[in-house]
């Protein structure tokens, strides 16, 4: 089956404009009559439910945290891009769109791209009068700084902080509502099924995490802001409580599930140090606007940094991409890293890293100037590995950050359930295989505040959605997979704890589907993880019971999702034999050991449809065509 | 540099907010020094499962001091020893072989007690519904640049946007105020001229709401300031005060202030 995205027709410069027109309306005294549900309240979440609420809709929000400004988009350091061109240096809508789309390896939808270029600047505009405190120069003027795969300074940041201070704008717009009455904020609430009435997604059923009462929730449209998946490698630097189950549950229900395999793997990182290791740290890649790669020249070279002179050491970004230097895509970055430690010049106690030096920035402008605007960055390393970053280089090394992939939306942000919207990270959306720096919170907001309020309106407008209620027998038969689902975790009784299970599970797909992926290797995967699934139902030990406050059982029930969903994506990296952006297969690359596309036979959207239990997945395709960025091999050199 | 220790830790343990709860005692071996705090009590936890106890609730989420979410009294002192950080950035390295270590909740009356070591915090949702924000609808902000903030301002905005809304300053107080917290917002939006048209409303619901979720009355300890894991400043609490007098003194909205207080 071909999906149909439904662009606009026309050129790319009026698309988004045009639809706008072209969508009915819902007018301001019908609005009040629709039920909306979100769920996640991150930074697509939060400014969907707040701008939705805004136009009137009755908005009803789930967060799984204590409070929606811990969302784990909070945890989003260098900044936000926006073609506001402020420095003067060449940038536009135009110069946006298409680094996104190179950036992204040619494997975005053009039109959803330009939409997200062009909606940026509001964005700003919008965080701006928040009060979000943006990085100011004396004149009382927005700074902007450097990220990876542009040769324009055009991200926005408040310190290292930038997710933070967006999160606690869109949370701000969030709490107004609620204060009057138009959004119902229900907190430590996770969404375990979606409940679809006559082929339209119409609710979900929860479960209360404080009581562990199972709930139902029935609305107009239901609205997905619940993250990525990138802690199906176990160890990534998402943040503990960030999970598949809601994703996973609505694809199980009809939304397909799009370019899995498309994960970010971030080339700084705070390299692992222990076994006992419970996530990773990323270093923000802005740190790359000072900050220098390097490895020793000679492999195995104990000595400490500082002692290696300049001439015996292989500044190899710098070497290889002269023109992006440091600041190439984080894909390249990554590879990069991975090569040199492969080869044996790794630095450290276990050789898995490379040296991030500010050496040279410091004596240039001196410690001040790097404490402001990287302070709170470095004291994090420092507090984690309790060596001084002002003092000796960096050691840093790629880790799981983001993931591409994700449901299937059309230009809409509709997934294949009609009904079912799906923004920010949560779909598979803008990125295509790969992800520019500052490009998230971008997206999220973009979903958030200027798409779906939009497109959501043509939707309830275009009418067909009955009446129904949460006594519907749908809301019935989810309630109780759900209750099946978590009585059979609880019944295993076996002695083997979750996490044991989770760190197996990401040690296989780090190994076989992590940053270099073979067809032999995923093949093994794809026998090891329905085994693994096997003795997870049979030797899992989850202590407690359902109807109180278990943690155990909350991660459990996501760890069976990521049991199932693994299959997917190393199915999704199988069968996709090229490589592009953040999916790197060892069998396709060029001589210079770059990504190997082949837009012959892979310039399309891989979009999966669940055929049942056991049952193979179908995979679907939506073709891409490129009518005005030119496909060419990446080349940052 | 890397090693090992063993610790004895004294563990609040309580089923639910109607149940008693007491401190229960883990021996933990061999704890690398490497780990963090809560990657510690990821080990004791596994243990515990593996005999058939329940795990020891905790709230925990991000894992690197952003999120807000990791809490507890540890030896009693929020977010442990140190001062400056969250508990999940304390690492084991900070201890020595057979310390006995005490973990307990945050404790106040506007915390309600979830589970062990889990504590309620929506209190603090309440005081930013109450007017923790800029009153601006998606659509209606001007262009970015035409609003021009002097460096210092925006510094000292985000010297106060930066809490993490964790409650450590709470349980720290002996009056369990949330001064603090209020003050975080208050002080980011009083400097800033977005925040002018309603900084007498705000200021002034926001203690409204401070004080009905039962924290309570600032008293000048500067306990919060020396567990704020994101170092702010008690002198964020006297731009409280004064923003407090000063819209007492001009009633809630009959004042359009003009950017920037003193």
């Amino acid at each position: 089956m071909t999906l149909d995205a439904k662009i606009p027709s026309g050129p790319i410069e009026k698309k988004w404009d045009k639809h706008r027109f072209d969508l009915k309306l819902v007018n301001p005294a019908n609005k009040r009559k629709y039920d909306v549900l979100v769920v996640g309240t991150g930074l697509a979440g939060a400014s969907a439910a707040a701008s939705l609420a805004e136009l009137g809709y009755n908005v009803t929000a789930l967060c799984i945290q204590d409070s929606p400004r811990r969302a784990h988009s909070i945890a989003a350091q260098g900044g936000i891009n926006a073609a506001k061109n402020y420095p003067n240096d060449g940038d536009s809508v135009w110069r946006l769109f298409y680094d996104t789309v190179k950036g992204g390896d040619y494997r975005a939808r053009e039109a959803n791209v330009y939409r997200l270029a062009q909606v940026s600047v509001n964005i700003i505009d919008q965080c701006v009068a928040q009060g979000v405190p943006f990085a100011r120069d004396y004149g009382g003027y927005l700074d902007n700084r450097s990220f990876g795969g542009a040769q324009v300074s055009r991200t926005f940041y408040a310190r290292g902080q930038t997710g933070q201070q967006l999160l606690l704008g869109a949370y701000g717009a969030l709490s107004r509502q609620v204060e009057k009455g138009k959004v119902r904020l229900l907190a430590r609430r996770e969404m375990l099924d979606l409940v679809v009435v006559n082929g339209k997604a119409r609710g979900v059923i929860a479960r209360n995490l404080v009581d562990g009462k199972i709930e139902r929730y029935a609305a107009h449209a239901v609205l997905l802001c619940t993250g990525g998946y990138g802690n199906v490698f176990f160890l990534s630097t998402n943040a503990a409580n960030s999970n598949v189950t809601a994703t996973w549950r609505a694809h199980r229900r009809g939304a397909y599930f799009a370019n899995p395999c498309y994960t970010q793997i971030h080339p700084t990182c705070i390299p692992v140090a222990g076994e006992n290791q419970s996530k990773l740290t990323l270093m923000s890649e802005s740190l790359r606007n000072d900050g220098r790669v390097w490895v020793p020249k000679k492999k195995g070279d104990t000595r400490a940094p500082n002692d290696i002179p300049d001439a015996e050491r292989d500044y190899y970004l710098e070497r290889r991409y002269p023109s992006f230097g440091n600041l190439v895509p984080r894909d390249v970055a990554s590879r990069a890293a991975k090569k040199a430690c492969d080869e044996g010049f790794g630095v450290g106690p276990t050789k898995l890293a490379v040296y991030l030096d500010f050496r040279d920035a410091l004596k240039r402008v001196g410690a001040e100037t790097i404490k402001e605007k990287y302070g709170n960055l470095l004291d994090m390393y420092h507090h984690i590995t309790n060596e001084d970053p002002y003092k000796v280089p960096m050691r840093i090394y790629p880790a799981v950050h983001y993931t591409m992939g994700g449901l299937w939306v059309d230009y809409n942000l509709m997934s294949t359930v009609p009904g079912l919207f799906v923004l920010g990270e949560a779909n598979f959306s803008d990125h295509g295989a790969n992800r520019l720096g500052a490009s998230a919170l971008m997206q999220g907001l973009a979903d958030g505040y200027f798409v779906i309020p939009s497109t959501l309106g043509g939707y309830l407008a275009a009418g067909g959605i009955e009446a129904v209620g949460t006594d519907a027998a749908e809301f019935s038969e989810a309630e109780a997979a759900v209750n099946a689902r978590v009585s059979k975790l609880l019944a295993v009784k076996g002695k083997r704890t979750t996490l044991e299970f989770h760190r197996d599970l990401g040690r296989l797909v780090w190994d076989h589907c992590g940053m270099g992926r073979t067809e032999a290797g995923l093949k093994k995967l794809l026998t090891a993880i329905p085994e693994l699934r096997e003795r997870f139902y049979k030797e899992v030990c989850v202590l407690g019971g359902g109807m109180e406050f278990n943690q155990a059982l909350e991660r459990a029930g996501r760890v069976a999702d990521y049991l199932e969903f693994a299959e997917l994506l190393a199915l999704d990296a199988l069968e996709r034999r090229e490589s592009c952006g953040g999916h790197f297969r060892e069998e396709y690359q060029t001589p210079e050991n770059e990504a190997r596309r082949d837009d012959e036979n892979f310039a399309h959207v891989a979009a999966w449809e669940f055929k049942g239990d056991g049952k193979a997945p179908a995979r679907h395709v939506e073709p891409l065509s490129f009518e005005n960025v030119h496909l060419t091999q990446r080349s940052y050199k | 540099m890397t090693g090992t220790i063993d610790i004895t830790l004294k563990v609040w343990r309580q089923k639910d907010a109607a149940s008693a709860g007491g401190f229960e005692t883990y021996e933990a071996k061999g704890v690398s020094t490497e780990m963090s705090f809560l990657e510690m009590l990821d080990v004791v936890n596994e243990d515990l499962q593996k005999k058939g106890r329940d795990p020891i609730a905790f709230d925990h989420d991000c894992r690197e001091g952003i999120c807000g979410m990791c809490s507890l009294v540890i030896d009693g002192r929020a977010h442990g020893p140190d001062g400056g950080q969250t508990t999940c950035q304390l690492h084991m390295r900070r201890y020595k072989n057979n310390d006995v270590i005490t973990v307990e909740p945050f404790r106040a009356k506007a915390f309600p007690l979830v589970r062990d070591l889990v504590v309620d915090r929506c209190s603090f949702d309440s005081i930013m519904q109450a007017g923790g924000y800029v009153s601006v609808s998606t659509g209606q902000a001007p262009d970015a640049s035409v609003l021009l903030i002097p460096k210092h301002k925006a510094d000292s905005a985000m010297d106060a946007a930066a809490c993490i809304g964790c409650g450590a300053c709470v349980a720290a107080c002996p009056n369990a105020s949330a001064m603090l917290f209020v003050a975080a917002k208050v002080s980011q939006l009083a400097q800033l001229p977005q925040g002018g048209p309603e900084r007498e409303r705000r200021v002034l619901n926001m203690m409204a709401a401070h004080d009905e979720a039962g924290f309570g009355a600032c008293s000048n300890e500067y306990e919060c300031e020396a567990v704020c894991p994101k170092d702010i400043s008690v002198s964020h609490i006297a731009r409280l005060n004064r923003e407090y007098l000063r819209a007492l003194a001009l009633g809630p909205g009959e004042h359009q202030a003009a950017s920037g207080a003193g």
